[in-house]
């Protein structure tokens, strides 16, 4: 089997973030964390469930843009945000911007009164980070990205949910960031990101080039991400992505 | 039974300057599109809109109707931005109370129950309660855990989109997702609903199973026929978002001038005049 892009090796990255996760709610925002959670269904954790990101549960694990062939469940908005309440999902969101403490941004940049750039607004990260764990994607890993101080507070970082009333931290869990360059995790002093791996073919210093603060590292030595198996390449090129959409959200 | 249908003029003309009007759907879904375009002709002004919004809080914004915008988000679905609600924030034209997508269904919750606020955990540690100092937290009587406390979010008037209804308000969603319909008439004083099809009461059951009865006739003061009213947001099964003339909104509205060409063809008429004018649009072949 030929080597694994770029995309495969975010994808496994974004499996691995529902490892030992079991009967819970998988919630990917956007392509590669989809096809991470369902390549982890088929694979690591068999129990997830997945929605049609619409108002459906579905029991099989089809292609991204196919449609699903049986509905185990009834999932809208509402019943969403008692899951959310309840605690058993993991979303992987978005961020415009995210900093060192995992607080991430997509509500707008600037002044929040009269902003520069209007995004979306908070949409549910406040609450989807204070009850239940969250990690987030990010496609294009850059300072504008990674910022020293995110303008405005959607989703709650370490430090935020520290000085937060204590209910705040009780469910609070933000695991993990995926870039197209590396996988980021939580492990440093008070929670700091830590570079956990970077992909094959990225060097530490141009993780560190593109981060706008800087990264805890573990150790002199940071771990390559690993290269999707065999068979997860297999269920990517013929199962999950046969047309390669993964290509042209990474680039190669 | 009372009848309690009426046109979408009549239901705005319902209302006064200042009000606070919740607006059902979510983002660019069965959002009550026919009763909005009348919102934008009518001389209201000042209005405070609830919405998980799409085009909706877009284009009563460029319409000067708004003073101030409820919102957890602002969204085309397949188009991520509206563009001409970001014109109204980035000019800093209208206030906002920005909430977590819970919170603000705690609102409305709270509201149709009579209730001055629920507790709920989402906000806490965010910049919502940064922004809106207003938002207060309260702590448990049982074992003092601290949570924030979500105020009402009372309505002086909600406008919704459904598939079915009967003359007397029973109405029906023929779609996957209730969305939040059924709350935004509980939170509010005056509720008006817009449906594809008015029916007689007997084929509502026959349409669908007796759980898509989302409303009844108490949740209900006006019921407005429109067909195509939810356009160019989806309702399906009736039929899907208009993509094609979605992106035109989205293009027009990202140039002022562009936009006020769009505004003269489109909106500037009776909603009959609104629906041909898309007709026209679209055998013109100018949705390629």
């Amino acid at each position: 089997m030929s080597s694994p892009t770029r995309a495969d090796v975010c994808v496994a990255a974004c499996a691995d973030l529902f490892a030992g996760a079991g009967e819970i709610l998988a919630s990917p925002m956007g392509l590669i964390p989809t096809l991470g959670a369902r390549l982890a269904r088929l694979t690591i954790e068999p129990d997830l469930l997945l929605s049609d990101g619409a108002a459906y549960l579905v029991a099989d694990t089809p292609a991204v843009g196919a449609r699903p062939s049986t509905v185990e469940g009834w999932l809208p908005y509402r019943k969403v945000f008692d899951v959310v309440a309840h605690g058993r999902r993991h979303v992987v969101m978005g961020a415009n911007q995210i900093d060192r403490y995992g607080n991430q941004n997509i509500s707008c940049i600037g002044d929040h009164a009269k902003p520069t750039r209007q995004l979306l607004g908070v949409r549910g990260a406040p609450g989807n980070t204070v009850n239940h764990p969250t990690s987030y994607w990010v496609p294009r890993h850059s300072p504008r990205v990674f910022v020293e101080t995110v303008d405005v507070v959607s989703g709650v970082g370490y430090d935020r949910a520290r000085a937060a009333p204590e209910s705040a931290r009780r469910f609070h869990a933000v695991h993990r960031v995926v870039t197209n360059l590396a996988v980021l995790d939580f492990a440093g002093p008070d929670h700091a990101m830590r570079l956990a791996s970077v992909h094959p073919g990225v060097t530490v210093d141009e993780v560190l080039a593109q981060t706008g603060f800087p990264l805890v590292l573990g150790s002199s030595f940071v771990a390559e991400t690993r290269s999707p198996t065999n068979e997860e390449l297999r269920l990517l090129r013929e199962v999950l992505d046969p047309r390669g959409l993964r290509e042209k959200e990474v680039a190669r | 039974m009372r009848d309690k249908r009426m046109t979408a003029d009549e239901a705005v003309a319902e209302l006064a300057d200042g009000m606070t009007v919740g607006i059902g759907g979510w983002g660019s879904r069965r959002k009550p599109m026919a009763l909005v375009r009348a919102l934008l002709r009518s001389p209201l002004r000042d209005l405070t809109v609830v919405s998980y919004g799409g085009p909706d809080v877009g284009l009563l914004c460029a319409a000067g109707k708004v003073r101030k915008v409820v919102y957890g988000f602002v969204t085309l679905d397949s188009i991520p931005y509206d563009p001409l609600f970001r014109r109204a924030r980035e000019s800093g034209q209208v206030d906002v109370l920005e909430l977590d997508e819970g919170m603000f269904q705690c609102g409305l919750t709270a509201a149709g129950h009579r209730l001055p606020f629920l507790p709920i955990r989402a906000g806490l540690g965010s910049d919502v309660l940064r922004l809106h100092p207003g938002l207060r937290t309260v702590r448990s009587p049982y074992d003092d855990e601290e949570l924030v406390a979500m105020p009402a979010l009372r309505l002086d008037a909600a406008f919704v989109h459904l598939h079915r209804a009967d003359a007397h308000g029973n109405a029906q969603y023929l779609d996957p997702d209730p969305y939040f319909d059924d709350l935004f008439c509980l939170a509010a004083e005056r509720r008006y609903v817009s449906c594809e099809r008015i029916v007689p009461t007997a084929e509502l059951t026959e349409a669908g199973p007796v759980q898509s009865l989302l409303l009844n006739r108490m949740m209900v003061d006006g019921v407005v026929e429109a067909p195509a009213g939810a356009h160019f947001t989806s309702c399906v099964p009736d039929y899907p978002r208009d993509e094609a003339f979605q992106r035109h909104y989205a293009e027009a509205g990202a140039d002022p001038d562009a936009f006020r060409s769009f505004a003269d063809r489109f909106l500037s008429g009776a909603e009959a005049d609104y629906q041909a004018a898309v007709r026209s649009w679209r055998e013109a072949g100018e949705a390629a």
